[in-house]
């Protein structure tokens, strides 16, 4: 065990991690941040994506020693600095982007990076980025509906996808 | 204008704003003060004897707190089975012990052998790889078609074969000889229904916990139904009363059915908290979760339509081998039985219709509920042979269906197959579908295609599902070992707002947002005063979960029925309080008035009279404003629809793409159309999967091949194209106060076929006569079928 620092959403953390323990771990167990997700061990299904220095990241892949002194950001930071939802999370809450929720921060966080290097994707694009996030309740439609709602492709209506 | 309130709106969800922020508290969230953590040592070989476990050397290592193996759940009972199934001979299904830690013998991959509890789930680990299990290693049994031959290796010593139950259904032999010795033409199908792995993205998490002061143990677990399993785990295994147990199932990731069944890990983690003294926390993993969840489908079939010289369908004919894997799980015997045969009529008017069925115990991962349960296999088969059949005959298969579907005039309609059918237009869902799907202008893009060098195909399936599930008397008539009711308590508290306690359980579906639509609508206040209670024994009252598209049309009845009953005691005080005669007291925008006067009092006065009943008919009227209703069922539920998809295939590779995917149901009246457009999509999805992707195979030595998202190919966002799902096409359910059929399940049963019938149609344009290829459609198998 040693002690590692970093910063998560934007607070200063501590905490003890052993060699061997995951960024993922360390988040949900140490840091008590359950918001970040583990839906596998073969790092398929990215439920667990934070952002390390700006970048989309499976935290079930990288070692918590690792990240230290990075700047971590989960899905518990995410909303705006009023508590309200950012553009991406009441993206997903309009267009019904969610069902059971438990892929829902990976999800988020990806499309939040994807948004950041490319901010109009087109639905292919978007569907090949989310390509590392598997979702077993949406069926995907509504999740890349939102993504382009939350980058301004979607008129009030969906009108910008031909068949809702 | 869309409504904005109420049945028929589509308000936000509410359970999101918690989920998108990372504030959703599902099982493996919770860390109980002081809790240690299991690990479960699970065989690795398919069968085998056990001489001996050793663990000593294990239990003194760090952190150990203790290793419990069969020896420790002796007074326990095992894992219970709640169907029995009757075989054709009248005799009850074979029913093996299922322990919750492998007795004497290991009978698959992943049986729970050992489990530790240590302080860190790193030592439980740990520690297990230092256990000594002294394995001899027996015959795996895995292919059912050779299972029940003489000699065959048993899986269970006790019983003379490998046989759960030879059942038979439907028309008799007499009547299926007579209908195929007068046929025109006879189709003959064999195929495999795939063996399916949920794959719900939260694993099982099952976390202990005892407290002595008042001898009460609570179990926090990822439950689709927590009543059923305090019901199930309480009385049978661990001999505790529902008084002394308390059930969780909070926030829960997705379930499909595989979180319906009592597992023998929660029965575990029960017990050893209070050996232990120490709440007991254990987190599936992925690999694990592969090996312990039950899986789904898994039938080899041989299915015969006979069709008179008009291609009317005179009579039908299936025979069923279905994999119960080792054990009996929930629901097992029931899937292949009762929620598959009695399907088998479809949406068609065959006079004729008998389901044959051998479940078979097979040195696999027990066998259950997916998604649909039965009525995809039903479906699928006779969905793919009806297209076949117009392929053989040279008809149009849109065509051959609405000639044979029954017409809307014949409802209600009693099947050979013992349901009857309360409402439906299966021409009306048909002829939507074909529209949305605009097949009128398909050749035009199949010869676009044929331009790209691409085979294009068009696939239709129609589907009918029972769901609704279920009405007690007639499921206890077939071997169900519990009612299938669903309950509501209903509190108005003193200041107007309500709190609706249901039996159901939402693990995605949404029920915090769409039930109160259902009491908002009813009283004729905002949405935002009524507030959902779901998941714990505690504080709901006696329901069966959430599974088979029941939780609207059943749990949401109850609901009803429950605001029925507080909207006729608040009439009565309401008169009360008007001095008015109860007769003439109108709810309306949630104000009572005096029909007929200008008397009118708030919801929200009554409610607090009822609570501060100075003014009150005490002599006649209890005070408070509290009801609960059981509502059981007086038949199951009937959505049916139009499935319909375009695919392209890549002629030199086999490669098949989704292009199109059309939908046109009739799920009734619809409460949110936003939420059931969503269940629709994954459903759909979880179909495609199933008909492209998704095989979990076993190799003759019983070895998992597919145990993690590596080698188990789950659809991702690029597999898939945008989909047209429409529910306009209403026939309401006669026999519930909604009128709601259900629809968590159609999108996985109606699509496989309607995937698979249009590669088929596309091989066909392109020149290859290929009958039939078993699902998933990889490229290699729909390439070696085209080459082959
Ligand atoms: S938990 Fe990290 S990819 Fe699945
Ligand atoms: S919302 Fe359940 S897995 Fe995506």
């Amino acid at each position: 065990m040693s002690e590692i620092e970093m910063k998560v959403n934007g607070k200063s953390v501590k905490g003890d991690a052993e060699g061997r323990t995951l960024l993922s771990s360390f988040l949900r167990e140490e840091l008590r941040l359950t918001g970040t997700h583990v839906g596998c061990d073969t790092s398929q299904c990215g439920a667990c994506v934070v952002h390390v220095d700006g970048v989309a990241v499976k935290s079930c892949t990288m070692l918590a020693a690792d990240a230290a002194g990075a700047d971590v950001t989960t899905i518990e930071g995410m909303a705006n600095a009023d508590g309200s939802l950012s553009v991406i999370q009441a993206a997903f809450q309009e267009h019904h982007g969610l069902q059971c929720g438990f892929c829902t921060p990976g999800m988020v966080m990806s499309a939040a990076a994807l948004l950041k290097e490319n901010p109009k994707p087109s639905e292919a694009e978007i569907r090949h980025y989310l390509e590392g996030n598997i979702c077993r309740c949406t069926g995907y439609h509504n999740i890349v509906k939102s993504v382009l709602a939350a980058s301004g492709q979607l008129d009030e209506s969906g009108g910008a996808i031909a068949a809702e | 204008m869309p409504k904005d309130n109420g049945i028929g709106a589509a308000p936000k969800r509410r359970e999101d704003l918690r989920f998108l922020t990372g504030k959703g508290r599902y099982t493996d969230d919770i860390n109980i003060a002081g809790q240690a953590h299991a690990y479960f040592l699970r065989s690795d070989v398919a069968h085998g004897t056990i001489n001996s476990i050793d663990t000593a050397a294990a239990a003194g290592m760090d952190g150990v707190v203790s290793i419990l193996t069969a020896a420790d759940f002796e007074a326990a009972g095992g894992i219970p089975c709640g169907w029995c199934v009757t075989d054709r001979h009248g005799q009850p299904m074979k029913e093996p012990k299922h322990p919750i830690l492998a007795e004497g013998k290991v009978r698959h991959v992943g049986d729970p052998i050992a489990m530790i509890i240590a302080d860190t789930l790193e030592q439980a680990r740990d520690a297990a790889e230092a256990i000594n299990v002294d394995i001899t290693e027996l015959p795996a049994v895995v292919d059912m078609s050779t299972a029940l031959d003489a000699g065959a290796t048993k899986v269970h010593d006790e019983f003379d074969d490998n046989l759960c139950y030879d059942w038979t259904f439907g028309s008799d032999d007499a009547a299926v000889e007579e209908a195929f010795s007068k046929a025109a033409h006879i189709t003959t199908l064999e195929l495999v229904n795939n063996r399916l792995v949920a794959n719900p993205m939260e694993p099982r998490v099952a976390v202990g916990d005892y407290t002595s002061h008042n001898d009460e143990s609570t179990l926090y677990t990822t439950s689709q139904n927590p009543h059923v399993i305090r019901l199930l785990m309480g009385a049978f295994v661990l001999g505790i009363p529902e008084h002394k147990l308390r059930v969780v199932a909070p926030d829960v990731g997705g379930g499909f059915g595989a979180k319906i069944y009592h597992y023998a890990e929660e029965a575990a983690c029960t017990l050893a908290a209070k050996l232990c003294g120490r709440p007991v926390k254990w987190t599936s993993s992925r690999s694990e979760a592969f090996m312990s969840d039950a899986h789904g489908r898994d039938h080899i079939t041989k299915m015969e339509l006979a069709l008179d010289a008009d291609n009317n369908f005179i009579g039908i004919r299936t025979d069923t081998l279905a994999n119960m894997g080792a054990y009996l799980s929930t629901f097992a015997p029931s899937i292949p039985t009762y929620l598959h045969g009695t399907l088998m009529a479809g949406n068609y008017k065959t006079p004729v219709v008998q389901v044959n069925v051998k479940s078979i115990f097979t040195t696999t991962v027990p066998v259950d509920a997916y998604r649909g349960a039965g009525r995809p296999e039903a479906t699928f088969q006779l969905e793919r042979i009806v297209d076949m059949a117009a392929r053989e005959l040279g008809v149009s298969p849109i065509d051959l269906r609405n000639q044979n579907f029954i017409s809307k005039d014949m409802f209600p309609y009693a099947t050979p197959v013992a349901v009857e059918y309360d409402t439906g237009d299966y021409h009306a869902t048909l002829a939507k579908g074909a529209d949305l799907a605009d097949v009128a202008g398909f050749d035009a893009r199949a010869a676009a295609s044929a331009a790209n060098g691409k085979l294009r195909g068009l696939g239709v399936a129609h589907f009918i599902e029972a769901c609704g599930i279920a009405p007690s008397a007639l499921v206890g008539q077939l071997g169900a070992r519990a009612g299938l009711y669903e309950s509501a308590t209903v509190r108005v508290n003193a200041t107007g707002g309500l709190v609706v306690m249901t039996g159901s359980h939402s693990h995605g579906q949404g029920h915090e947002t769409t039930f109160p639509q259902v009491v908002a609508e009813m009283i004729g206040i905002d949405e935002s005063m009524v507030e959902i209670v779901h998941g714990d024994t505690a504080n709901t009252p006696m329901g069966m979960g959430t599974y088979g598209s029941r939780s609207l049309a059943v749990g949401g009845s109850a609901i009803v029925r429950a605001t029925e009953k507080i909207i006729n005691k608040a009439k009565k005080i309401a008169a009360h309080l008007m001095e008015a005669a109860e007769g003439d007291i109108e709810l309306k925008d949630g104000t009572f008035s005096v029909a007929g006067t200008d008397k009118s009092i708030a919801w929200g006065d009554v409610a607090l009279t009822a609570y501060v009943p100075h003014n009150y008919p005490l002599e006649d009227l209890e005070p408070g404003l509290e009801e609960t209703a059981f509502y059981d069922p007086a038949n199951f539920t009937y959505p049916a629809g139009a499935y319909i998809c375009e695919v392209e295939v890549d002629p030199d590779t086999g490669k098949v793409d989704v292009l199109n995917f059309t939908a046109a149901d009739d799920f009734g009246n619809v409460v949110n159309p936003m939420i059931v457009a969503g269940q629709v999509h994954g459903g759909i999805v979880q179909g495609i999967g199933q008909a492209l992707l998704e095989n979990c195979s076993y190799d003759e030595n019983g070895q998992l091949l597919s145990a993690s998202f590596m080698d188990y190919t789950m659809p991702r966002a690029d597999d898939i194209p945008f989909m047209t799902v429409d529910h306009s096409c209403v026939t309401p359910c006669t026999h519930n106060p909604l009128g709601v059929k259900g629809c968590g399940e159609a999108g996985a049963i109606g699509s496989p076929p309607a995937v698979v019938n249009a590669v088929l149609d596309a091989l066909h344009r392109g020149g290859h006569n290929v009958p039939h290829i078993d699902m998933p459609l990889t490229p290699s198998r729909v390439w070696s079928a085209m080459n082959g």
